[in-house]
């Protein structure tokens, strides 16, 4: 058979990772973007990028430390192998992203140098100044611009993906695509289709996300049957800008080099912050928290934000909740060797030096834990079998997904710097499970008939007609996704409540009805942006029901999904045997708890337009799930009863870990 | 794309009733004659200038009040980190992201002033086509020539110095305010003959491009790529380049590139050390023939 042709959908890290391992492979990829692939998402990803290194690994930091702080910072909700295969391939994909030209930083000695990131005790977080992911991007853009020269890659730059092309026998065939600037309509037959459409965080109005970020990909490719997994697990970054257009992320890495958030102890005291007294701040993360301090996992240290600026009222201002992250007590040059893209943003927009004045900064939305349902193929060793065509394939067969649109790698909650390894990761490893899948075919979608091609283009011309040709209501999209981003920032971040959940999953619908019968003001045909935008926002809907629906139903807390109704409080008693059976009953509760929700969400597109819920479980035989305690009182007496128990099971057993629960195959 | 569209969090009543005064040079489409059209905006603290057209996409009607097609722009980080949504703003050339209105009506009172860029065609409004750009990157081969994807351990040794001297040239972001501003960069716009193929036409577009000055930014990445230890194993092929037509000899001086990058990028000192390798690869050429 001919070599396969392959369309990848998003130029991010994700995207230009499997492009450039896929041409390298003797592969042709079309390669689509809604934007030129050098202006993707992943050009804002901050901090860096984590793997074990030569240094930590001396300090006796391994593969499989990485591993386990992945899967304890995100509570254990993500199926181990992959992870584990993602930890093993570390240092070489920095090593890798060495050769290509990135500038990290660099010690005395010529050596990249590492700082420290949440979630973890070691160094290991390579960077390229305050602009890793920009500097990562950049040098697979360029490789894959040398492929596109020799003609290898054929770039689809301003267009949007609109709907895979399934054949009778539901294998995914190629993709109906638009170009954004003449609307033109176009059908890409190939034998397998790569979604690296990454997040979606315009769902709810304002995040740290890019402008593309609506998620529409995906979203179709889950109307069109694939499942979505976890989709209630919605990262919201502790640190962030506010902003009327946007909510500016600022990087962990500020605190990774010694950035101390803190609150005046007196309710919004009016004066200049660097006149406060080290007595009169509230360091609440360092006092909560003395063993990672400001570096506590993502979603515990929004919540203690959340908390401090809404519940105990401490906020820095009173109209807006907003608390103190502090760099200036570090040496100027230091930090414009260090962190000099950030600061910059902050001057840009606040017309403020964070030198030389503490930042504002409160949470936002940042990531998507979930997104499409992906399988893989377990290895001997524990690890992802490479060259399994089982990989990152979603529940469609042929259509793929890699990066921040799969579900995979971080569970219920990412630990900074491990998103642009999995991008990279992600996108490199499912390439050669991506060629055998595709020559495992009967026939090429090229020899495919092209009735089906020029019907699934038809169906996509027909919808674009009907809504230009919309007479409305006068609603106005735009308006629209205000209220659909507001309800949502409200009702599905930090906090959640099953009855404000459920109310709002009955407000989504009813926005959903007003989209139905809203109307476009551009009817043109060239570059028409409004009704893209308009086509976006109506896949957006789908994807709030599933992160609603997700989020009602699990009645439990796990990393981003908080629902106090649930929260399970410290020990209280003060009274040695009291309080050594309180942590008995915590483990008991831990433990059933574990059984009834240490599972993935997987949602389907039911008939009524409603997401169908089942519930996946996950493979934790590498690292039996343990209770997360981070900071929680009486965290040493409930670790060492959990530990007891856990090695008297597996004296019964004989050694294994518990829940080795095998993950759902691909329906087909 | 058209961004969301958001009200602020909270607007003083002080600022009520204030509106902001927008001009935009607007064409519908490559080859039509472009016009002017006011818009106008409630005020609100903190805008930039994408908060701004955001509101006006959004309501879709002129200053006088007419319903009119919604303006169209290119953005997409918002954070001046993508390069997306570079523009002429009260005349100059900078990022729309972070042209804060307060900043703006400062420096201009009545009114903001919106144009696309000059030097690229305009596909639609203020979004212009920017690909000449990107085939100046594929001149200058500016890429590491790696063997493979594969694991071959880590790269090669690098100074702190050399990091520090590689850093700011890699964070060029291709926004193309650099030939915005640089006057030997000027407008190609070839226009598809009747009967012409699509494949004939890009060759044919390609080719005038190739003629034209390759730009600063060009520059400025070739000698990022010539200082690497890999990249320079290439460096004759990327000098070839800068000493054909549309090379470094193109250049100027008039040092406008450097003024106007957002990213203050040492871009004449690229051009310097450009000019000068190009001189010795001249000479070397010379005796070794």
């Amino acid at each position: 058979m001919a070599q396969p042709r392959v369309v990848v959908v998003g130029g991010g890290l994700a995207g230009l990772s499997a492009t450039m391992r896929l041409a390298e492979l003797g592969v042709t990829v079309d390669l689509l973007s809604l934007v030129p692939v050098k202006r993707s998402h992943s050009v804002c990803a901050q901090g860096g990028i984590n793997s074990v290194n030569a240094l930590t690994r001396q300090q006796g930091d391994s593969e499989w430390k990485h591993f386990d702080d992945t899967v304890y910072g995100g509570d254990f909700l993500q199926h181990q192998p992959p992870v584990k295969e993602m930890a093993d391939w570390g240092p070489r994909i920095i090593d890798l992203m060495d050769r290509l030209g990135v500038p990290f930083n660099r010690t005395p000695e010529g050596f990249r140098d590492q700082r420290r990131f949440g979630g973890t005790l070691y160094k290991r977080t390579a960077f390229a100044g305050a602009t890793t992911g920009q500097q990562l991007l950049y040098a697979l853009d360029e490789q894959v611009r040398r492929h596109e020269v020799a003609g290898r890659v054929t770039k689809w730059e301003f267009w949007d993906f609109l709907a895979p092309v399934l054949d009778d026998t539901g294998r995914c065939r190629g993709a109906i695509c638009q170009d954004l600037v003449s609307m033109q309509f176009r059908s890409f037959p190939a034998d397998a289709v790569i979604l690296a459409s990454g997040g979606c965080g315009l769902v709810y109005g304002r995040s740290t996300m890019s402008m593309v970020c609506t998620g529409s990909a995906i979203s179709r490719a889950y109307q069109h049957g694939a499942a979505y997994g976890n989709g209630e697990f919605i990262q919201v970054h502790p640190t962030a800008i506010p902003g009327a257009d946007k909510l500016r992320l600022m990087s962990e890495s500020a605190r990774g080099e010694g950035g101390r958030v803190w609150v005046p102890r007196t309710p919004q005291d009016p004066r200049d912050p660097r006149t406060i007294p080290e007595a009169e701040r509230c360091y609440f993360l360092e006092e909560r928290y003395p063993k990672y301090k400001n570096l506590v996992p993502r979603d515990i240290a929004t919540r203690e934000i959340f908390d401090i600026c809404t519940t105990e009222g401490l906020s820095v201002e009173k109209d807006r909740p907003c608390v103190y992250l502090d760099l200036t007590h570090l040496p100027r040059q230091e930090l414009d060797r260090k962190l000099h893209g950030i600061l910059e943003i902050y001057e840009k927009f606040q017309g403020v030096d964070p030198r030389d004045v503490p930042m504002k900064i409160f949470p936002a939305v940042h990531y998507s834990m979930g997104g499409l349902w992906v399988d893989y193929q377990r290895s001997a060793t524990g690890g992802m079998e490479e060259g399994s065509p089982r990989n990152h394939q979603t529940s469609i067969p042929g259509l793929y997904a890699v990066g921040e649109c799969d579900y995979q790698y971080h569970g219920a909650n990412r630990l900074g710097a491990n998103s642009l390894l999995s991008c990279i990761f992600s996108g490199l490893f499912c390439a050669s499970g991506v060629i055998a899948g595709s020559q495992s075919s009967k026939r090429t979608a090229a020899e495919e008939s092209s009735r089906l091609f020029d019907a699934a283009l038809r169906r996509e011309q027909d919808r674009h007609e009907a809504l230009l040709g919309r007479r409305g209501s006068g609603d106005n999209p735009y308006q629209i996704h205000q209220e659909l981003g507001a309800l949502m920032t409200r009702v599905a971040t930090v906090v959640r409540r099953n009855e404000q959940l459920s109310a709002a999953y009955d407000e989504v619908c009813a926005l959903e009805d007003r989209w139905r019968r809203c109307a476009v003001s551009d009817t043109g045909n060239w570059t028409n942006q409004n009704v893209v935008f308009t086509k976006s926002l109506g896949d957006m809907f789908p994807l709030a029901k599933i992160i609603l629906i997700g989020a009602l139903q699990r009645d439990e807390c796990r990393g981003a999904h908080f629902k106090p109704a649930f929260a399970v409080p410290g020990l209280q008693a003060t009274d040695e045997a009291a309080r050594r059976r309180e942590a008995e009953e915590w483990c008991d509760r831990f433990a059933s708890n574990t059984a009834r929700w240490l599972k993935s969400t997987v949602a389907r597109p039911g008939a009524d337009g409603h997401p169908q819920i089942a519930y996946e479980d996950v493979d934790t035989s590498l690292i039996p799930p343990r209770p997360r305690l981070y900071g929680l009182v009486g965290a040493d007496l409930i670790e060492e009863v959990w530990r007891e128990r856990q090695q008297a099971s597996e004296a019964r057993v004989g050694g294994t870990g518990v829940g080795s629960g095998r993950p759902l195959a691909a329906t087909s | 794309m058209i961004a969301p569209n958001h009200a602020a969090d909270s607007a003083p009543a002080a600022d009520e009733g204030r509106e902001i005064r927008v001009r935009i040079l607007r064409q519908d489409a490559p080859g039509q004659e472009s016009y002017w059209e006011r818009h106008a905006v409630p005020y609100e603290p903190n805008m930039n200038v994408i908060s701004v057209l955001q509101r006006i996409a959004a309501g879709a009607r002129s200053a006088d009040g007419r319903p009119v097609a919604p303006v169209t722009w290119d953005c997409n980080c918002l954070e001046e980190v993508c390069g997306s949504c570079t523009m002429l703003i009260n005349g100059r050339t900078r990022m729309a992201c972070s042209a804060l209105v307060d900043r703006l009506l400062e420096e201009q009172p009545e009114e903001i002033e919106l144009r696309p860029m000059s030097k690229f065609p305009v596909v639609r409004d203020l979004v212009v086509d920017r690909r000449r750009l990107f085939r100046g990157l594929e001149r200058v081969k500016a890429w590491v020539p790696v063997d493979d994807s594969y694991d071959h351990g880590p790269g090669p040794r690098i100074s702190p110095e050399e990091q520090e001297d590689a850093y700011p040239l890699s964070t060029c972001m291709s926004c193309g305010c650099c030939l915005e501003a640089c006057p030997q960069y000027t407008k190609i716009e070839p226009v598809r003959r009747e009967g012409e193929t699509g494949e004939a036409f890009a060759e044919r577009r390609q080719g005038a491009f190739d003629r034209g000055f390759v730009g600063a930014h060009a520059v400025s990445q070739a000698m990022l790529f010539n200082a690497h230890p890999t990249g320079k194993m290439i460096a004759d092929e990327r000098l070839e380049a800068l000493t054909s037509a549309g090379g470094i000899q193109m250049c100027g001086n008039a040092q406008n590139c450097v003024a106007v990058c957002p990213k203050a990028i040492p871009l004449t000192r690229s051009i310097a050390r450009a000019g000068r390798a190009a001189t010795v690869w001249a000479i070397k050429r010379l005796f070794d023939r």
